[in-house]
């Protein structure tokens, strides 16, 4: 089943169409990143997913069902820009939050407990949010976002601000979560996250959905055939094979980039030649990283 | 609808739980009085230790004797006009009054030369006692001796009885009914806009902190807006309700210190005070007066009153509420919402003149009858007029525009606000919020 399934998703407003025909698939714990420039729609794609505006047109649909309010207990947000009350104490915070998403007092209560202590916190608990740093601010939402056990988290640029001792505990904390059956989308701009916490990615430019896949269908997609070889003497190599570099590394040791022109059944075919032509000492496909594949469909897109 | 209410309860414990509401609270129902007493007593303690001014008289018609007063104590000026000023100038006195040849028929050319803008009081002061003067003169030409001028005051005190459509009688007194008017009015007026004011705060602070995203993710804008208004009338009735019970209290207390006659003395004292001095002579029934004035008191229905005076009290705050709300969600700061609070406090400040101006002096005209019909203005209008007694069909009509205008009202500005929350750094104006009331949910 999907955790959420988006379908022709549009919003249009005065001037300019913020999400033209959208339709998104993210199957239930995955760990799903929303990509795109700035501007590109992801925001207003994750509103409407929040049911804080609504869509001009499309369907979507939770876990099966039709996305209605009653599926507001269901998601946990946390937006981009952060945002607690200043003068409310940590604790009335995480209470007001979790009952304002369905969860009762005493369940609001227990859980706060229970996320304070795993945080480490629970001399925060009288504190005032104005009191806080920022750091800690950031743990007390991302408390607030998750504490009412959404099945499906929406992290808007999550690892803003925090620095990386903290940043690690919410990768694992998001990492817990997804183990416990959660579904987790990421919206960023920092491709690390992409590569290291993703299975699933979709990039979104001027409010079209470009493309969508696992992380793996999509470098198979955009790969460019190419392999780094690591080598003992040089060698030169034609047919369908092209030499697009070769450095010199260290005496007669080389470094050279090969590239295929059509496509290979197996990186064996190019291997067996080598083997007949130098030393290999290592040979790795050139897989291209999202970041790399994000700049070529964005620029792309925006030179034509 | 649950939803509202937990907003209603966080944003009536956020500010309950403020030292500043506790200090506010108490402080103030001591802190007025107080202050207007402390005034009060400082201008009749001024008034009665005042030195009197002296003032230098040059009479060149001779038919004035001055004698010293209370207030006043003469210096007889002789020769002319320029010498009697060349010596007050030398003087650190209070003025030189020059009374040229004058026909007692036609007494005209008096005229005072003081180094300072005297005050009126002061000024009439004196001229009631040339005119005093002039007037002995005359009874005096015509004949007639003091007693027979005496016997020839008659004063009159009209009993005001209102015949009501069942033929009920009730006495009443427009004092009474001005001055009830006149407070209720004001209460409204600045409740709606103290607490309107804190209403966009909240909306603006909500905003800024970013939380607002949050919010709206488990609540409709609606809802959020709705729960905040509700919350801070609630704070508001419960500040009012504390501020009746402190001056209950604090005032049955002061009474029964000094003694239960207290406010009757009172009464009877500055009522003798606000008479001219002759009809003070002529006045022996003071007493007779207070009574009637305190069974007038007895008349006013204050319970229906009271439940029309909360009834537009909400009705007003609910309707100018929301409007401050949607400023509120359009700003980023206190600063920028100037230019949208003008139009919306604009019909409450002209109610608030209309008040003063019209109503309480002519609370059944046409202009008294449309500004409490119309809902802008309508519940300080309206009860401003209350208690003069309001026709039921306009009543009833001004109470169901009312409805309707806050529901109007509460319409439109959660169309802006459900935008505005959400719409931050960009430069409003209004046709941008007339875009926004337009977009599409």
């Amino acid at each position: 089943m999907e955790a959420l399934s988006a379908k022709g998703v549009t919003k249009r407003y005065t001037n300019h169409v913020a999400l033209d025909d959208v339709s998104l698939t993210i199957p239930e714990q995955s760990i799903y990143g929303l990509l795109g420039p700035n501007g590109a729609g992801k925001t207003t794609f994750i509103r409407i997913v929040n049911q804080i505006i609504n869509a001009d047109a499309g369907d979507i649909s939770i876990f099966g069902e039709r996305l209605t309010e009653k599926h507001i207990g269901v998601i946990g947000y946390l937006p981009e820009e952060r945002g607690l009350y200043k003068k409310l104490k940590v604790g009335e915070q995480l209470l007001y939050l979790a009952q304002l998403k369905g969860l009762s007092r005493t369940e609001a209560l227990a859980r706060s407990k229970k996320w304070i202590e795993k945080f480490d916190i629970k001399d925060w608990w009288n504190k005032k949010v104005e009191d806080l740093s920022k750091g800690m601010a950031q743990k007390v939402q991302f408390i607030s976002t998750v504490m009412h056990e959404p099945r499906l988290i929406i992290l808007d640029e999550p690892f803003s601000g925090f620095d990386p001792v903290n940043a690690q505990l919410i990768t694992e904390q998001i990492l817990d979560l997804r183990k416990n059956g959660s579904t987790i989308i990421f919206s960023t701009h920092r491709m690390e996250t992409v590569e290291d916490l993703c299975d699933h990615v979709a990039l979104i430019n001027k409010s079209k959905k470009i493309v969508e896949g696992t992380k793996k269908q999509i470098k198979d997609t955009y790969k460019t055939n190419t392999f780094s070889v690591e080598h003992k003497g040089t060698f030169s190599i034609n047919g369908q094979y092209e030499l697009v570099s070769q450095t010199k590394v260290d005496d007669n040791y080389y470094h050279s980039i090969v590239r295929t022109q059509g496509s290979l059944t197996s990186p064996n075919e190019l291997i067996q030649q080598l083997i007949g032509l130098t030393d290999v000492h290592a040979f790795v496909e050139k897989v291209p990283s999202m970041s790399e594949i994000f700049i070529h469909l964005v620029k792309g897109k925006s030179d034509e | 609808m649950n939803k509202i209410w937990l907003i209603v309860q966080r944003e009536f414990l956020n500010r309950v739980q403020k030292k500043s509401f506790l200090i506010a609270t108490i402080l103030v129902p001591l802190i007025f009085p107080a202050i207007m007493g402390g005034m009060v007593w400082y201008m009749i303690n001024q008034y009665e230790t005042a030195k009197p001014e002296v003032v230098h008289v040059l009479d060149e018609s001779g038919k004035f004797t001055f004698t010293n007063t209370k207030r006043f104590e003469f210096i007889v000026e002789k020769g002319s006009l320029d010498s009697a000023k060349e010596k007050y100038n030398k003087t650190e006195h209070f003025a030189l009054l020059y009374i040229p040849v004058i026909e007692i028929a036609k007494p005209e050319g008096v005229t005072i030369f003081t180094k300072e803008n005297p005050s009126v009081e002061k000024v009439s002061d004196l001229e009631r006692l040339l005119s005093d003067k002039i007037q002995d003169l005359k009874l005096e030409s015509y004949n007639i001796d003091k007693e027979t001028l005496a016997s020839l005051k008659t004063s009159v005190n009209i009993k005001q009885v209102n015949i009501t459509e069942t033929g009920e009688e009730k006495s009443s007194n427009s004092g009474i009914l001005y001055g009830l008017g006149f407070v209720l009015g004001i209460l409204i007026y600045m409740f709606v806009l103290i607490y309107g004011i804190q209403i966009m705060q909240g909306v603006i602070d909500e905003k800024t902190s970013k939380i607002v995203e949050v919010i709206v993710s488990s609540v409709k804008p609606f809802q959020l807006m709705m729960g905040k208004i509700i919350g801070i009338a609630s704070v508001g009735l419960l500040q009012f309700l504390i501020w009746i019970l402190i001056i209950t209290f604090v005032s049955s207390s002061v009474l029964s210190y000094f003694g239960l006659e207290m406010p009757q003395k009172q009464l009877t004292e500055q009522m003798m005070k606000q008479m001219p001095d002759e009809a003070k002579e002529a006045q022996e029934i003071p007493n007779k007066k207070v009574q009637e004035l305190l069974g007038n008191l007895s008349e006013i229905q204050f319970g229906k009153i009271a439940a029309i005076f909360v009834f537009y009290f909400l009705g007003g705050y609910l309707l100018y509420g929301a409007l401050f709300a949607a400023v509120g969600s359009a700003v980023d700061s206190i600063q920028e919402s100037q230019q949208f609070q003008f139009p919306i406090t604009l019909p409450l400040l002209i109610a608030y003149m209309g008040l003063f101006l019209v109503i309480l002096r002519d609370p059944h005209g046409n202009m008294s009858f449309w500004l409490s019909i119309i809902p802008f203005t309508s519940p300080v209008a309206m009860v401003g007029r209350i208690a003069f007694g309001v026709p039921d069909w306009q009543l009833a009509l001004s109470m169901v525009l009312l409805v309707g205008g806050f529901i109007l009202t509460t319409w439109v500005a959660g169309r802006i606000y459900r935008v505005g929350i959400l719409m931050s750094g960009t430069k409003v104006n209004y046709k941008v919020l007339a875009k926004w009331f337009m977009i599409k949910n």
